[in-house]
């Protein structure tokens, strides 16, 4: 017997997961990783431009910043992202991939832009408006319906399933604007000459309706999840469907319960988006938010609130780097690079929030 | 004291040339307002040609204006959605007394910021209904680029001409370029069926038969304005089937490199570009490309819009004013091209030559007496489609010639003209 020597030898880390983190670390590790971030930029600023590292931050800063113009701008994108990301939640917190938000919010986008166009004319303006956010929330439910049928019955890959969904819904956006815009060269704004179905003006603007109606959904997404005996099912089939059958939750039923509400809130943020905000329909009318929105969900645990603050924090970096873009006429691969490091160094702070490192020799790392 | 003298005065010269340079120097950007600031919008960056066509012409102009580069502001890669709205408001935020953005689908949203500020000029490059818009501020430019296109095809004519006269391109060598009446055959790859191509493609046949009259001409169309594969592939075809000359309207280089391709493996074929010099893709299949020159625009509209002036409605120029040319001669350009083509150029800039004098061409074996436009923005959204900028009928057909982007900037030249073919199907 050889093995005298039996003290394994300690590896150099060892990787420990924390319970119960407390709020003060959590918000001192957030903000070192930001800070690192920030560090990080300036030395890439620095020597890949020349350009002073706090100069360009401020120009960043004045992306959302500079005047009340472009602040409710960034409300303004900050809702849409906010409002799919609500979409997603209860999708995601019952462990359901829905990766097919971008699909949802152009099929809800596309029916708005039809029933608009279609009945642009004839339809009372509250009848017509009332048209287009039914229509809307019923074709971005059934697009996540189709999905968490097919889960429910054959048990078919969600991800994989959403996110095909998405390729077709940009396909038929495609076919039906080609079809809209007839002989001219691009669709252009809808209704040009009777702005029947553009949100009305209010208080100054026409997407502060957008705002509102976001508002009010973020405190009901926020309500649902936390209080209503559904939020409970959800929460319970996304940690345990064995333990969710155990206790006479009935899977499906949850299942595609939930995927309807995702869907329809995706269509209604392509309502939204097109009523209140761009007046017309195209494939990029979604713009990718229906994956960064994937980002806002799971970064703020399906917390509505911390939600919206994870959604401005993206604005924020998207309309600064934009800024920086234009400032120093840059090309926007810098801008989105500064983007990116802070994005990596904010969500990579995430596991020092929720593991901890022990170094040989037992000095615990914070 | 004569030494010390000498010295003074010499110092006094200098003194004299210091301050007249200054003086000079104060003379020169004298011109340009410190407080006159330009806001453009842009759908691309400078990775994309369009939109470096347009930051060249931008600059250049600046630059021959003295306004300083610090007074443009840039908005890059802006779609055509409410962000082209909200860059509009933004640069008029930040002071800007004049608004360009370089794409068609800007200008819904570019006038509705023009009508929310009366005081900013906006213009919306290659749009179609300021005229018509009832907002005085909102504006419409074009080039007169089918007149470069024209001049590109007399290159091409010329090329076809030497081919055939040498012997090098007959019905022997070349059988397939050939059709059953002996004409022989050219090729264009064009994008989409809009009248800016249609346009396009018949200024640039009429220029190839205005040299070579038994020409005929296949349309293949892309669908895209930049597709490298797409256009390759359509030229490829065309080649195929019999096309000596391919011209293009799609932004890529992929039409000349698939020419140069051929010609490499013993095809006779040769390439017209568009909007870049093509040399670099296609040395020997290269002919010339026709380009616009945006700067000539840029300047006009900096120095109204500064010194206060009022910018037309509709401006499109072309030799006239500089705003449109080719690119220098490839190699294969047949021998006295030049000469022709200066000619020809020069006839183009004082009117005498009119691109589409209707005596040269026919509509169904006949010859065109009147061809009425209508210059009404439509939505075809609605069925049946609507105006939402009523514009008048106007008779494009005047003294002998259509009068192509006389009566709107934006091109209206839509007519199918004998000898040409469009292919119903698009390339795949």
């Amino acid at each position: 017997m050889s093995n005298g020597n039996t003290k394994a030898k300690e590896p150099f880390v060892r990787i420990v997961k924390r319970d119960g983190t407390t709020m003060g670390r959590k918000i001192y590790v957030r903000a070192a990783a930001i800070l690192l971030a920030l560090i990080i930029d300036a030395v890439f600023i620095f020597s890949v431009t020349g350009l002073n590292p706090l100069a360009v931050y401020g120009v960043m800063f004045n992306g959302t910043f500079m005047n009340s113009v472009r602040f409710s701008w960034a409300l303004r994108d900050l809702v849409t992202l906010l409002c799919i990301g609500i979409a997603l939640a209860p999708a995601f917190k019952m462990r359901f991939w829905n990766i097919g938000a971008e699909g949802q919010v152009l099929m809800g986008g596309l029916a708005t832009a039809l029933v608009m166009v279609k009945f642009g004319q004839s339809m009372s303006t509250p009848l017509l408006f009332l048209t287009m956010f039914v229509t809307s929330v019923a074709a971005g439910a059934l697009w996540g319906f189709i999905p968490a049928f097919f889960k429910a019955h054959w048990n078919t890959n969600e991800t994989l399933f959403t996110l095909m969904m998405n390729y077709i819904a940009t396909s038929i956006v495609a076919c039906m604007t080609n079809i809209m815009r007839g002989k001219a060269t691009s669709l252009g704004k809808l209704n040009m000459s009777t702005q029947a179905g553009w949100f009305p003006q209010f208080m100054g603007q026409r997407y502060n309706i957008n705002i509102l109606v976001v508002a009010v959904l973020t405190i009901v997404m926020f309500l649902y999840l936390k209080y209503s005996k559904q939020g409970y099912e959800i929460t319970v089939v996304g940690e345990s469907e064995n333990t969710a059958r155990y206790a006479g939750i009935n899977v499906k039923r949850v299942a595609i319960r939930t995927m309807l509400i995702s869907g329809a809130i995706c269509g209604l943020a392509g309502f939204l988006i097109v009523a209140g905000k761009d007046q017309t329909i195209s494939t990029t009318s979604a713009g990718g938010q229906g994956f960064t929105a994937i980002i806002v969900a799971w970064l703020a645990k399906f917390n509505t609130f911390y939600m919206a603050l994870i959604s401005f924090l993206l604005v924020f970096l998207s309309r600064g780097a934009a800024e920086i873009a234009s400032a120093y006429s840059l090309n926007d691969f810098a801008a989105s690079i500064i983007e990116g490091i802070i994005l990596f160094c904010i969500l990579g702070s995430e596991f020092f929030i929720n593991y901890k490192m022990i170094f040989r020799g037992h000095k615990e790392v914070q | 004291m004569k030494k010390s003298m000498k010295k003074f005065v010499s110092l006094l010269l200098a003194a004299v040339m210091v301050v007249s340079v200054f003086a000079f120097n104060t003379v020169v950007f004298a011109d340009a307002d410190p407080d006159f600031k330009i806001g453009v919008i842009l759908i691309g960056d400078e990775t994309e040609g369009y939109s470096t066509a347009h930051i060249n012409g931008i600059k250049e102009a600046a630059k021959e204006l003295g306004i300083d580069e610090g007074n443009i502001i840039w908005k890059y890669k802006v779609p055509e959605d409410s962000t082209a709205y909200d860059s509009a408001i933004d640069l008029v935020g930040q002071g800007c007394q004049l608004v360009i953005s370089n794409s068609y689908g800007h200008q819904t949203y570019m006038v509705q910021a023009a009508m929310d500020y009366p005081d900013t000029t906006f213009v919306s490059m290659t749009g179609d209904f300021a005229a018509i818009s009832g907002c005085p501020n909102f504006k419409n430019a074009f080039t007169g680029i089918y007149e470069s296109r024209y001049v590109s095809g007399v290159v091409a004519g010329l090329k076809l001409k030497e081919l055939m006269e040498s012997g090098t391109l007959t019905a022997e060598t070349q059988p397939e370029s050939f059709d059953k009446d002996g004409n022989v055959k050219v090729g264009y790859v064009g994008a989409f069926s809009y009248a800016e191509v249609v346009s396009g493609y018949t200024a640039f046949f009429l220029g190839i038969r205005s040299v070579v009259p038994n020409t005929v001409m296949e349309v293949k169309y892309t669908n895209s304005w930049f597709d490298i594969d797409k256009e390759g592939a359509a030229a490829e075809a065309l080649i195929a089937n019999g096309a000596v000359i391919i011209g293009q309207h799609a932004d890529s280089t992929g039409a000349p490199a698939a020419t140069q391709k051929l010609l490499d493996s013993g095809k006779i074929c040769y390439s017209v570009g568009y909007n870049i010099d093509m040399l670099e893709t296609a040395p020997t299949a290269a002919l010339t490309s026709a380009t616009n020159n945006w700067a000539a625009y840029y300047k006009h509209a900096f120095e109204t819009v500064m010194n206060g002036g009022e910018l037309e409605a509709d401006w499109a120029k072309g030799y006239s004013e500089d705003a449109v040319g080719i690119t220098p001669f490839g190699e294969s350009c047949a021998e006295g091209t030049a000469e022709y083509i200066a000619d020809v150029e020069a006839k183009l800039k004082d009117g005498t030559l009119h691109v589409f004098d209707t005596s040269t061409f026919t509509v169904g074996g006949e010859e065109v007496t009147t061809a009425p436009c209508d210059l009404s923005f439509m939505d075809f959204t609605t069925n049946p489609p609507t105006a939402v900028y009523e514009g008048e009928t106007v008779e494009a057909i005047k003294d002998g010639y259509f009068a192509e982007s006389e009566f709107r900037s934006a091109p209206y030249f839509t007519l199918r003209i004998d000898g040409i073919t469009e292919d119903e199907e698009a390339v795949e």
